[in-house]
């Protein structure tokens, strides 16, 4: 298999009038944590839009495990692996903390008939274990709305966590977080890495914490693909200083 | 089948009569575009679907009829029925509009076709199930020695039709409330922010909106007719146009408009009069079926 | 669900069952009314598997009652006789139907109602799931329209003057207990068969939908086929009932018996409403008060039926958001929810990390 799980090529994505991705093209390797870092409105948010089919892509391709994917629906990308948390944290507010999990379980193996299957040991186990990686087991039983903030950001990575991906895009997944909190979903975002395989791809404005976990850092501005490198070179990197700097 | 093929080549036969239609159809068109600028209206600020919007119109035709019984002229219910609606609009909103604004859009669907039904059944309880028409008694012109016909009546209703869209037009931009309503429409919390008194504005664009159904029931009880149940044909009609336009696009919302009435006109010529109600349905799951094939290639869904 | 709920759901179950065999027995003088009340009950049910359950209010379900009405009809004449002949004959002449014909030509019309109405779900289905929110129910409500304004113009199934049903070969006691009967097994099946599909994980598919539809499919649900898969299940059984229900009335006719799209289509929204969307017995409980109130009212509100309808709509819909039963579960939660895990058997939550414990910087 190749090193990059994730291939973007000359991907362009406008809104209206408004070029959102520019040209972008790189490739997250395969077991990495790699980061998207770059200014409010550098188009992070979009290309990952982009990547799990969200939205038709301008022109450009991008591939997933060498396989071309923009032209797919978004359930068929989640299928083959690839998923994302989204910046506006959302789980099934009615349903509790269970069954947000036990329904996030991988969809690849669900045919006509067995998606009624009926209350299956293994599913409930493996939701149980997990509930309580992310800490929320006490609460498994209430309904996923009435759960604080952090509480949803957390049942949601444990809701990805569940369907086995290959390769997990977070937006933004310190957002919102109380800074002590923070290094409790560091260890966790490190062990879905090393423990359970899964290639991470994050957005992120914490500097501090991108920097401590990527192996590979991307930096966007204007839509365009501006320094790429390590978590060294990118912070001594004169354009993304400037990028940063100059919008405010 | 045959009568159709048989309407059909009588439009090709003589081109002259699908300028009447057309005609006739804009005319018609103007109504239906205020009607739809009113739905569009309560749609963008409160959110609401207002499912009772033909009958709204229905009561406004049916002033127009009573005065027109009584000897008075049916003009004089389009001032008349404007304020009528305007009360009643008002009390439908203290008591049951302003409970489901925040509640989600289908509770307040329901609650508009419930509204819908009381009044259709009302009207029905107090006038009989035939279908009315007022007399306007202005004079007829005929062309095209008497293909076309272009009646006083319907050229009145173009004309009331254009004076209150321009009227309500120059309002929405020049008057404070007008500013009001469409700060609300683009951001209802921001403009409360601002010190916008949004309950006012939401009660002033839901009685603005049945007001203006109102005269223009006045004008189609002169032009067409009127009976009390075909308020849900219009309230679907009037559907269409807006869907079709996209509710924030008042151009659109206008020409779509005039173009449902050119279609109505020709399609009940070539169908017959009693395919009215198949004839707009149908072009509501057209437009629908359109709008999500143009949504299915930007992957969304249309809601 | 846990099995002390099982438990309760079997026992309320059986009850429900008693009751259904022993009223017409009791109430011998309500038979038609009794199984009107299990139409009701099935149309509340099979409304809120696609409105409570899956999020997708739908104000057409009556075209899959009246679609299956018209195929039964169409089947239980066409086996015997020419349909179009028939249509148009029966007005002057009585063409009669031997028992055995009465009887075999019901029973595989229903069948074919209640399969063809469920072809045809799959097919709108198709149409009408890239429809979200108040587009879904205004289409649908198209829909039903549109399908009573075109079988109304269509002659061959009588068009608006509609069809006359073969009679009932029996005294008008039997025929009222025999239709009783057909609806009482066949709403009764129906809560035997959601009792397993609301066990299975088909049901947290639905409530995903509901909940959030685009999340559902960011995670890989087959979200196409869920929604399919719960219109067909509805449509099947509203087909069967319009099947039962046209040789129950022994006339049908498109506007205001096979499709009435102001009448029971509404009345399904109402009886959901006022039960509590979303759960197992709202809808039965909002069926069963709604039809009560409804018949002990309507012959005093003679001339003002609709118009308190009408009212009776705005007053549901603003004031009983929750339902009875909705009600009930936020009152009571103990007596539905399933109970938070007790000390014992939180072995897990010992042994869970603690997040609220690392501080900042620590390894």
């Amino acid at each position: 298999m190749s090193e990059a799980v994730i291939e973007l090529k000359g991907v362009c994505k406008s809104f209206g009038g408004v070029t959102a991705n520019n040209d972008v093209s790189l490739i997250v390797p395969r077991g990495s944590i790699t980061g998207l870092i770059g200014p409010n409105g550098s188009g992070k948010s979009t290309l990952f839009s982009s990547i799990v089919g969200y939205h038709p892509i301008d022109k450009g391709s991008i591939l997933f495990n060498g396989r071309e994917i923009s032209r797919l629906s978004v359930p068929e990308i989640a299928r083959l692996g690839l998923l994302r948390t989204f910046q506006t944290t959302r789980i099934y507010g009615k349903m509790n903390g269970l069954e947000n999990m036990l329904i996030s379980e991988t969809q690849r193996q669900v045919g006509v008939f067995n998606m009624f299957a009926h209350g299956r040991k293994e599913a409930i186990d493996r939701a149980e274990r997990l509930i309580s990686f992310v800490g929320l087991y006490p609460k498994r039983f209430l309904p996923a709305g009435s759960l604080s903030f952090g509480q949803q950001k957390l049942l949601e990575f444990a809701m990805a966590m569940m369907n086995e991906p290959e390769v997990l895009l977070l937006d933004e997944p310190t957002a919102g977080i109380n800074p002590t909190l923070i290094n409790g979903l560091i260890d966790r975002l490190r062990s879905a890495n090393i423990d359970f395989g899964i290639t991470l791809f994050i957005i992120e404005h914490n500097m501090r914490v991108i920097m401590s976990m990527a192996s590979k850092i991307y930096c966007l501005a204007h839509g365009e693909l501006l320094a790429t490198g390590d978590a060294e070179s990118i912070q001594r990197d004169q354009r993304v200083i400037d990028a940063y700097l100059g919008a405010h | 089948m045959q009568h159709i093929i048989a309407n059909i080549s009588v439009l090709l036969a003589a081109p002259i009569l699908n300028v009447g239609l057309l005609l006739d159809g804009l005319m018609i068109g103007a109504i239906f575009a205020l009607a739809a600028y009113g739905l569009a209206l309560v749609w963008g600020v409160m959110n609401v679907k207002n499912l009772a919007q033909g009958d709204f119109i229905m009561i406004g035709g049916y002033l127009a009829w009573c005065l027109d019984q009584r000897g008075l002229h049916p003009m004089w219910a389009v001032p008349l029925a404007f304020l009528l609606l305007w009360v009643i609009g008002w009390c439908l909103y203290k008591s049951v509009i302003r409970n489901v604004i925040s509640r989600d859009l289908f509770t307040s669907l329901l609650a508009t076709f419930g509204i819908a039904i009381v009044i259709q059944q009302g009207l029905n309880l107090a006038f009989g199930p035939n279908t009315q028409s007022a007399q306007a008694d202005l004079p007829t012109w005929s062309f095209a020695g008497g293909l076309i016909t272009v009646t006083g009546t319907r050229l009145f209703g173009l004309a009331l039709a254009l004076v209150l869209s321009a009227v309500v037009i120059v309002f929405m931009k020049s008057t404070r409330m007008g500013q009001a309503i469409r700060a609300t429409a683009q951001d209802a919390r921001a403009a409360r922010v601002l010190g916008i008194n949004t309950e006012r504005v939401y009660a002033f664009t839901f009685c603005l909106n049945a007001a203006i159904c109102g005269a223009v029931g006045a004008l189609v009880a002169m032009v067409w007719n009127i009976q009390p149940f075909m308020g849900t044909t219009y309230s679907i009609r009037l559907f269409v146009i807006v869907t079709a336009a996209g509710f924030g696009n008042l151009p659109g919302v206008i020409a779509a408009g005039f173009g449902m009435g050119v279609f109505e006109q020709f399609g009940g010529f070539i169908l017959g009069a009693q395919f009215q109600q198949a004839l707009v349905v149908l072009l509501l799951l057209i437009v629908l079926a359109v709008r999500q094939i143009q949504q299915l290639s930007l992957r969304q869904a249309l809601q | 669900m846990k099995r002390i709920e099982r438990g309760r759901q079997s026992i309320a179950l059986l009850a429900l069952f008693a009751a259904g065999l022993a009223a017409p027995l009791l109430l011998s003088d309500y038979t038609n009314e009794l199984a009107l009340l299990w139409l009701m009950i099935l149309f509340a049910v099979t409304w809120d598997i696609l409105g409570g359950q899956m999020g997708y209010n739908s104000l057409g379900n009556i075209f899959f009652f009246g679609a299956g009405m018209y195929i039964s009809a169409i089947v239980q004449i066409g086996l015997f006789y020419d349909v179009g002949m028939y249509t148009s004959g029966a007005r002057t002449t009585h063409i009669s139907f031997s028992d055995l014909q009465y009887f075999s030509g019901l029973a595989l019309g229903m069948l074919a109602a209640g399969i063809g109405s469920a072809i045809l779900a799959a097919a709108a289905g198709w149409a009408l799931f890239g429809l979200r929110g108040p587009y879904f129910a205004i289409g649908t409500l198209g829909l039903a329209i549109a399908a009573a304004e075109l079988v109304a113009s269509w002659e061959w199934v009588g068009a608006a003057s509609g069809i006359s049903m073969p009679v009932f070969p029996g005294n008008p006691e039997l025929q009222k207990l025999f239709f009783y009967m057909l609806f009482f097994a066949l709403g009764f099946a129906l809560l035997l068969f959601l009792n397993w599909l609301y066990s299975t994980r088909f049901r947290l598919a639905l409530n995903a939908v509901r909940d959030d539809e685009e999340k559902a499919e960011a995670m890989g649900l087959h979200t196409r086929r869920i929604k399919r898969t719960a219109l067909i299940v509805a449509a099947f059984f509203l087909g069967i009932a319009g099947a039962i229900f046209g040789n129950m009335t022994g006339f049908i006719e498109p506007r205001d018996i096979a499709f009435p799209t102001t009448t029971f289509n509404i009345y399904m929204v109402l009886m959901v409403l006022l039960g509590g969307k979303g759960t197992f017995w709202g809808p039965v409980v909002g069926a069963t008060v709604f039809h009560i109130i409804k018949e002990a009212t309507w012959t005093y509100f003679l001339g003002w039926q609709y118009v308190t309808l009408g009212l009776l709509i705005v007053i549901i819909v603003v004031y009983f958001q929750q339902g009875i039963v909705g009600w009930m579960i936020e009152s009571y939660p103990h007596w539905f929810a399933p109970k938070p895990a007790s000390e014992e058997s939180d072995a897990y939550a010992k042994a869970s990390i603690d997040l609220a414990a690392r501080p900042e910087g620590s390894p």
